[in-house]
């Protein structure tokens, strides 16, 4: 029996490793090989079953005139509009959502709760919804196809995940701490920022994360919003696509746009193996 | 510089919290409020820290009107039933926290700090984290906290009750000591509890609370000896005083069929629908008593608390000493009926054995 759960856990362990790792490794493969490689049957081990090339990272840095895409502008755009929009969001729905969890709102039949869910019900609205709406009010005040419009729609998009779980959060830190700050000579800003705050960093990292992943994958908004002026890496990377699939170059996109996202995660995947995460409020 | 309240009432749904509180605090003294859960002592001890506004009624400290001042420059402190600390920080931290605040110089928070761990035990725990210590040191940290700001007026908010029977008990008397040592001649300490124990060891002014409602004020002394009415009898009692509606007639006291010679304090009492109290300590067992079936016994530390019945008189008694019972056993049992109380049918003091009546103590 208790051999079966050994052989069985790492029987799953392996099975799901190769599920994680694969399409990784077979992005990484592909990256470096060329047309011949990829439709060449199945090519693995470099130098072995195929002569690596930087054919495929090159298009990525190469102007469009020399036959490349260039993608390092766009890089920078995504990068710029995700970390923007989501410190804005991070910081006014840290605010909205410790206002929501302290005070009492009451405007006719509407109250906490039904605030909160508005916040959220921007988000079960399907994005095509939205789509119309943002088009034409980023087209009236003259923001179309900007980085400014897309960071005020990303806002929009990524303000209600921070409110949401900050929300969430701060209900569970008890009130008594905030009282106890109070008491101990703090304003309530000083108390929010000294007590509060300190102790809600790893609910503002689990809302950091949300809206940068959310931010930095989203490829309709960039795509509606924005023609020639500004782009995005979502959207650049599908512009790589031609009547002939570029594999390589593709692979390679792939595996530069998911850097972001890896290295966050292993920043946040420190901080949680120090115990950071846990036990900071009984 | 007294704490002056008057009328204070604050309803925020159908029931009151508050009702009508009047009360006047002098510095230098220890009060205590005795309620039941949910008397609406934390929301007086609340109101007074400015954390809540009451909907009428005044506060006045020094002469000045305390509701116009809020709760970052009362210059109060609080320790509250749950152990509540700042968990990010260490205990160092957490006791400098209120004097960094403020502002003071780093060396004269050490020496405060310091002084504070050292009265409640924790030196060498300045490095801590917050949540490596037990419960009782958490309560300790939050203790020294309130107490190293020297603040006017320090409440206290059942600060034992969450914590287990042996460090409450310990935890106790080191309060008795702090209280004692003269906290600080200008201090108005206000500690709040549920138990009567407390209330009689702490040994202050005692306002008894109940459904927002100031019952009786007075010495612990005062409440014990001369409880006005049935409420604060069965509140500042624990286990609560046995009430047994009972008949006087003829000099006798009579109930289940029991003729108990009235002793002289109740000898003069005739009206009707009179209730007897009679603390569960003041009836002990006897050979030559009066037979009762044993409904419940509980061993509580160390001594028996006996749920007995006899038709439909249900009353506690508590024993010195651990003793086995087993459920419908008979015991007889003999009142120390010269130590009864009496009520009338409102529910106020008529006659006690203390001397004391409704309204002349």
């Amino acid at each position: 029996m208790n051999k079966l759960y050994i052989f069985l856990k790492y029987f799953f362990i392996v099975v799901w490793t190769v599920f994680v790792v694969a399409p990784f490794l077979w992005a990484l493969t592909t990256s470096f090989k060329d047309f011949q490689s990829v439709n060449g049957g199945v090519t693995y081990i470099p130098w072995v079953d195929f002569e690596p090339n930087l054919e495929g990272w090159k298009v990525l840095i190469k102007s469009p005139a020399k036959g490349g895409v260039d993608i390092i502008e766009p890089y920078f755009n995504s990068l710029f509009v995700t970390c923007t929009a989501s410190l804005i969001s991070i910081i006014l729905g840290t605010l909205s959502a410790y206002a929501l969890s302290r005070y009492t709102f009451k405007a006719g039949f509407v109250k906490n709760n039904d605030i909160t869910f508005f916040f959220i019900s921007q988000r079960i609205m399907p994005p095509i919804v939205l789509s119309i709406p943002f088009f034409l009010f980023l087209s009236s005040i003259n923001l179309l196809d900007s980085l400014t419009g897309l960071i005020v729609v990303y806002i929009v998009l990524l303000m209600p995940i921070a409110v949401w779980i900050m929300v969430d959060f701060f209900n569970k830190v008890p009130r008594e701490i905030d009282e106890t700050a109070l008491i101990d000579g703090c304003n309530p800003y000083q108390a929010f920022l000294k007590v509060v705050l300190p102790n809600s960093i790893p609910g503002l990292i689990v809302a950091g994360m949300f809206c940068i992943i959310f931010g930095w994958i989203d490829f309709f908004f960039a795509f509606i919003l924005t023609f020639t002026e500004v782009q995005l890496l979502p959207v650049k990377i599908v512009a790589l696509n031609s009547s002939v699939t570029p594999w390589w170059s593709l692979s390679a996109s792939a595996l530069v746009s998911v850097a972001p996202l890896i290295i966050v995660a292993f920043i946040v995947e420190r901080y949680l193996s120090k115990g950071n995460l846990s036990g900071a409020i009984k | 510089m007294d704490l002056v309240a008057n009328n204070l009432s604050y309803k925020p749904d159908d029931q009151y919290h508050l009702n009508e509180v009047s009360f006047n605090f002098k510095e230098g003294n220890l009060y205590t409020i005795l309620g039941r859960t949910l008397s609406g002592k934390t929301t007086l001890l609340k109101t007074i820290a400015g954390l809540l506004t009451p909907d009428s009624g005044e506060i006045e400290f020094d002469g000045k009107n305390f509701l116009k001042v809020p709760v970052w420059e009362r210059n109060v402190a609080m320790v509250y039933q749950q152990f509540i600390n700042y968990p990010h920080l260490n205990v160092y931290e957490n006791i400098a926290f209120p004097l960094k605040q403020r502002k003071m110089d780093q060396s004269i928070i050490n020496d405060k700090v310091m002084d504070a761990l050292k009265s409640v035990g924790l030196l060498g725990y300045e490095k801590r984290k917050i949540q490596e210590l037990s419960g009782g040191q958490q309560q300790r940290v939050s203790l020294a906290r309130s107490l190293v700001k020297n603040a006017k007026i320090l409440l206290l908010d059942e600060p034992l009750v969450n914590l287990d029977y042996k460090l409450r008990e310990q935890l106790r008397e080191e309060f008795k000591n702090l209280f004692s040592k003269g906290l600080a001649d200008e201090t108005i300490l206000i500690y709040s509890t549920t138990d009567p124990r407390e209330t009689m060891e702490l040994n202050g002014e005692v306002i008894v609370l109940d459904e927002g409602k100031v019952l009786q004020v007075g010495s612990a002394k005062e409440i014990f000896e001369n409880p006005n009415s049935l409420k604060v009898a069965e509140i500042s009692n624990d286990p609560p005083m046995n009430i047994i509606e009972a008949k006087i007639s003829d000099n006798n006291i009579k109930f289940e069929g029991i003729n108990l010679e009235a002793p002289q304090h109740l000898s003069k009492l005739t009206e009707d629908g009179l209730k007897i109290g009679l603390r569960s300590s003041d009836i002990e067992l006897n050979e030559n008593g009066q037979e009762f079936e044993v409904e419940l016994a509980e061993i509580s530390g160390s001594e028996t608390l006996l749920h007995l019945k006899r038709g439909d008189t249900k009353i506690i008694v508590s024993i010195e000493e651990v003793l086995n019972f087993k459920i419908h056993d008979k015991v007889k049992i003999n009142f120390k009926i010269d130590r009864a109380y009496a009520f009338n049918a409102d529910g106020k003091l008529a006659a006690s054995p203390f001397g004391g009546l409704n309204g002349q103590n």
